[in-house]
């Protein structure tokens, strides 16, 4: 059962991802890109981790993609834009990206035994998060606070249209 | 039941789309999305390390990275917007005051 | 008398001021500064001979060390002058000779623009001829050497525009490098073997005997080497005669009266190590004598007044040089400083003629000029009587001299061509005077326009240097007369040791001497056939033989057979080397360079593309590599 859960999300997320690259219209790789958030937010939670899961579909798949949705609206260009025409710089990127892939899979095959597997009990319990956040991680909680009223307030000065004299 | 080694491998691989993506696509917002992706894969990875490690720590990372990716997609759009304005359009060669 | 080092310092500290600031000193103000600085000079030898007198020869010479100059190791020189009676000489006669030319100058020169320029370096030209006779050793020595012949290039090229001048600037100067470079080798041996290149101590090891006859004979070759690039000698004498496109004053002072001389100077103050070197001794006075015919022959068919006259100028160097060689050096001495007077008399009247007739200098257009220049014509007579060696003048003292030593020595062949070479100078010299003063006047119309004498400025210096041609020769009177009668050999004895002289007997030297007059008056009387009596008579010996002509008037080729054999090789061997190695390698590495910088630039300008994808990628490349490094 774990193991069907785990790869039907993997490859919905996967698939998703890939749609998102491969299409030329913004709006449906936004769509794409929510799909993919969507699965993510599965994965989380069979990792034993349900407050992250659902704060990911609240916060990921709610809120950012529906901002990006309304600035694709907003910027409303009649066609797509077609993907990178070849270049030297892109070619050199998919090789070293392929290269990145190996050295990061070669970077965990010493521990890949010791990590365990899922099931067992619940470390993500929101009750738990709640206690760390507001005693071991004050600080941090307190200055994301910050960081999410100037991001506000900045957002808005940037884009407000001037006024007219 | 299932080998936290696994959840390892999807966050590589999303990770290197995530880059594959950013090269490939030539309109900024579609390249924001991309970093986006990349954000997520390393989420994934921090989870399945928490799992691992059996430490909620892992998790609390998570959670302020989401909040910050939030503020900071807030802004960045912000920006893209204007951009638009200034330059009608939102290819990224156009993109060139940095130039020298 | 204790501030004879003051002599050469004097004209020094003058020609430093005119550099610096002549430009913005009024030109009468430059004058008398120039005149006045050589003539405090003067003044202060001639007070320096006096107390020389009194002093006893052990205490001799006076040295006065200004400063310790180099001090490498166990090379060592100071800048030190020293006062003796060869230098006192040396000085009496450039200081002397000196003042009347820079007075001269004045009128000379009068409207010219590089006014201020010629005193400057005439000053800095008397500067370094009193550092080269007053030097205490040989490297201070050596700087005047060089110091005169930059000065020498510098006058030499003074009309820098013409063409002609700025090439025979740099003849001289390059010709009397070569033997310059003999010269360093010498002082080099010479010092690796002493220790030291003061001459005090030079003469010390010879007289002690440290020095082996064969190390003399190297290093007296190549310091006549180098005598024979700066006295105009066979083989180094080919600047001479170019040099004439230099101002006339110049040659009066350079090229007859002093620098020329350096090289005679040099080997007297070295006597020493001659007379302990007889082969060099013997290669002195050969050269001397092949140099003082072979120029007397080609001072026959010049037409270049002052051509004439710089041939001579070799001719009569040579006879200095066989004085010494013979082992005569006071001999040679007197000759130099009788040669002093008339030869610079020669030059200045041959410029105040020029100056009369505005700029001529081709004696086929003079003659008859002695009508309409009343105190040119009486002075260039009588320099011209002096250097024929007429009796009673002063000439004729110091030629008989050398002549009559070399005899004495046994040289008979060299003074046989000293004799034959007498008879050439009279001859040449009359034949000038008869073609610019007598005969029938073949002057361009322009120039007779302008005819006029020279102004006193320039009149009074020939008048002064004719008295001194007469009775210059009267302090060494031969030895016929009286052992005492010649005075100047007595003053010389402290610094010229007198070698073994061999004694002639009485009747033998007063026929020597009627030798020598007859050949004079027999010369002048041949040149009044050639060029008075008969004027046609040269025009059909030269239909004759117009071959040797042809080779006499072209001075032997010389000049072509250096360009053909050294200098056009050297010219072109450059010139090769210049193009494939100068402009290919070494421009080509720098060239290189840059262009490899820009090509570095260009390629690294991708970096800085400003667009966020190259930026992105560059990150990406980094973490790559990174990790692999970690993992690896």
């Amino acid at each position: 059962m774990g193991y069907f859960l785990f790869f039907l999300l993997a490859f919905i997320c996967v698939g998703s991802v890939l749609g998102m690259i491969l299409s030329k219209n913004q709006a449906h790789s936004a769509l794409f890109l929510v799909l993919a958030f969507a699965s993510l937010g599965g994965l989380f939670g069979l990792l034993d981790a349900p407050f992250i899961a659902a704060v990911q579909i609240i916060i990921y798949a709610g809120a950012i993609m529906v901002l990006f949705i309304f600035v694709i609206m907003m910027i409303n260009l009649e066609q797509g834009i077609s993907p990178e025409r070849k270049k030297w710089t892109l070619g050199l990127a998919g090789v070293l990206a392929v290269f990145l892939l190996i050295e990061l899979i070669l970077a965990i095959r010493g521990s890949w035994g010791d990590l365990g597997t899922t099931g067992g009990e619940s470390i993500g319990s929101p009750t738990e998060l709640g206690r760390l956040l507001f005693t071991d991680y004050l600080y941090p909680f307190e200055i994301t606070s910050v960081l999410i009223i100037a991001a506000l307030v900045g957002a808005i000065v940037l884009v407000k249209r001037k006024e007219k004299e | 039941m299932i080998p936290v080694s696994y959840f390892f491998i999807l966050s590589i691989l999303l990770f290197v789309l995530g880059i594959i993506a950013f090269f490939i696509k030539r309109d900024l917002i579609t390249m924001f999305m991309a970093v986006e992706i990349m954000l997520n894969a390393a989420n994934l990875a921090f989870i399945a390390l928490a799992k691992a490690a059996g430490s909620p720590a892992g998790q609390v990372i998570v959670f302020f990275v989401i909040t910050v990716a939030a503020a900071e997609a807030a802004v960045g759009l912000a920006i893209i917007m204007l951009v638009f304005r200034q330059k009608k359009s939102i290819k990224a060669e156009d993109m060139r005051l940095m130039k020298g | 008398m204790e501030m004879f080092w003051l002599v050469p310092l004097i004209p020094g500290a003058s020609a430093l001021i005119l550099a610096v600031f002549g430009r913005w000193l009024p030109k009468k103000y430059v004058s008398w500064q120039a005149c006045l600085s050589v003539f405090a000079s003067f003044l202060i030898s001639l007070v320096s001979f006096f107390g020389l007198l009194k002093l006893t020869p052990e205490s001799l010479p006076v040295v006065k060390t200004l400063f310790r100059w180099i001090l490498a190791g166990r090379f060592s020189a100071d800048f030190a002058l020293q006062l003796d009676s060869l230098s006192s000489v040396m000085t009496l006669v450039v200081s002397g000779v000196g003042f009347l030319i820079h007075v001269y100058s004045v009128g000379y020169m009068a409207h010219d623009k590089g006014y201020k320029r010629y005193f400057t370096y005439l000053n800095l030209f008397t500067f370094a001829m009193l550092i080269l006779v007053m030097g205490a050793n040989l490297v201070l020595m050596f700087v005047g050497w060089e110091g005169v012949g930059l000065c020498s290039y510098l006058l030499i090229g003074f009309w820098f525009e013409k063409h002609s001048a700025a090439s025979a600037g740099k003849k001289a100067f390059i010709v009397n490098r070569i033997g310059d470079a003999a010269f360093i080798l010498g002082i080099f041996f010479l010092f690796l073997h002493v220790g030291s290149g003061d001459f005090r101590v030079i003469n010390e090891a010879i007289e002690a005997g440290h020095i082996a006859p064969a190390l003399a004979t190297l290093v007296a070759l190549l310091l006549f080497a180098g005598a024979t690039g700066k006295s105009a000698q066979i083989p180094l004498y080919i600047w001479l005669p170019d040099a004439m496109e230099g101002p006339t004053p110049v040659s009066a002072l350079i090229h007859a009266a002093t620098m020329v001389t350096a090289g005679v100077y040099m080997v007297a103050r070295m006597n020493l190590l001659f007379t302990l070197s007889g082969t060099a001794s013997q290669v002195v006075a050969i050269v001397g004598a092949l140099t003082a015919i072979f120029a007397a022959t080609m001072a026959l068919t010049q037409n270049d007044i002052k051509r004439v006259l710089a041939y001579s100028t070799i001719s009569q160097i040579g006879y200095m040089f066989i004085g010494c060689g013979v082992g005569a050096y006071a001999a040679g001495m007197f000759h130099l400083y009788t040669h002093a007077f008339f030869k610079s008399l020669l030059f200045l009247a041959a410029g105040s003629v020029m100056h009369a007739l505005s700029g001529e200098l081709d004696m086929r257009k003079m003659g008859g000029l002695r009508k309409y220049l009343p105190l040119t014509y009486p002075t260039f007579l009588i320099g011209a009587i002096a250097i024929a060696g007429v009796p009673f003048l002063s000439g004729f003292f110091s030629k008989d001299a050398i002549l009559t030593r070399a005899f004495a020595q046994g040289q008979y062949f060299i003074w046989a061509l000293g004799i034959m070479g007498a008879v050439l100078t009279a001859f040449y010299m009359f034949r000038l005077i008869f073609l610019t003063f007598f005969g029938e006047e073949r002057l361009e119309p322009h120039a007779k326009e302008h005819l006029h004498e020279s102004p006193p400025l320039m009149t009074i210096p020939l008048v002064i240097l004719a008295f001194f041609s007469i009775v210059a020769g009267y302090v060494g009177l031969p030895v016929v007369l009286g052992e005492k009668a010649n005075f100047f050999n007595r003053f010389l004895e402290p610094v010229i040791h007198p070698g073994h002289e061999a004694h002639l007997s009485i009747s033998t030297e007063w026929l020597l001497i009627l030798i020598s007059v007859a050949v004079a008056l027999c010369g002048i009387y041949i040149a009044s056939v050639f060029y008075l009596k008969s004027p046609q008579t040269p025009h059909r010996l030269v239909a004759r033989f117009p071959k040797a002509y042809k080779l006499l008037y072209n001075k032997y080729y010389v000049d072509e057979i250096y360009n053909a054999a050294f200098v056009n090789p050297l010219v072109n061997g450059s010139r090769l080397v210049y193009d494939n190695f100068d402009l290919k390698v070494i421009d080509g590495t720098i060239n290189g360079t840059a262009a490899t910088t820009g090509f570095a630039g260009k390629v690294l300008g991708f970096l800085q593309s400003g667009l966020v994808k190259d930026y992105a990628l560059g990150i990406l490349l980094g973490v790559v590599i990174f990790l692999g490094y970690l993992l690896f």
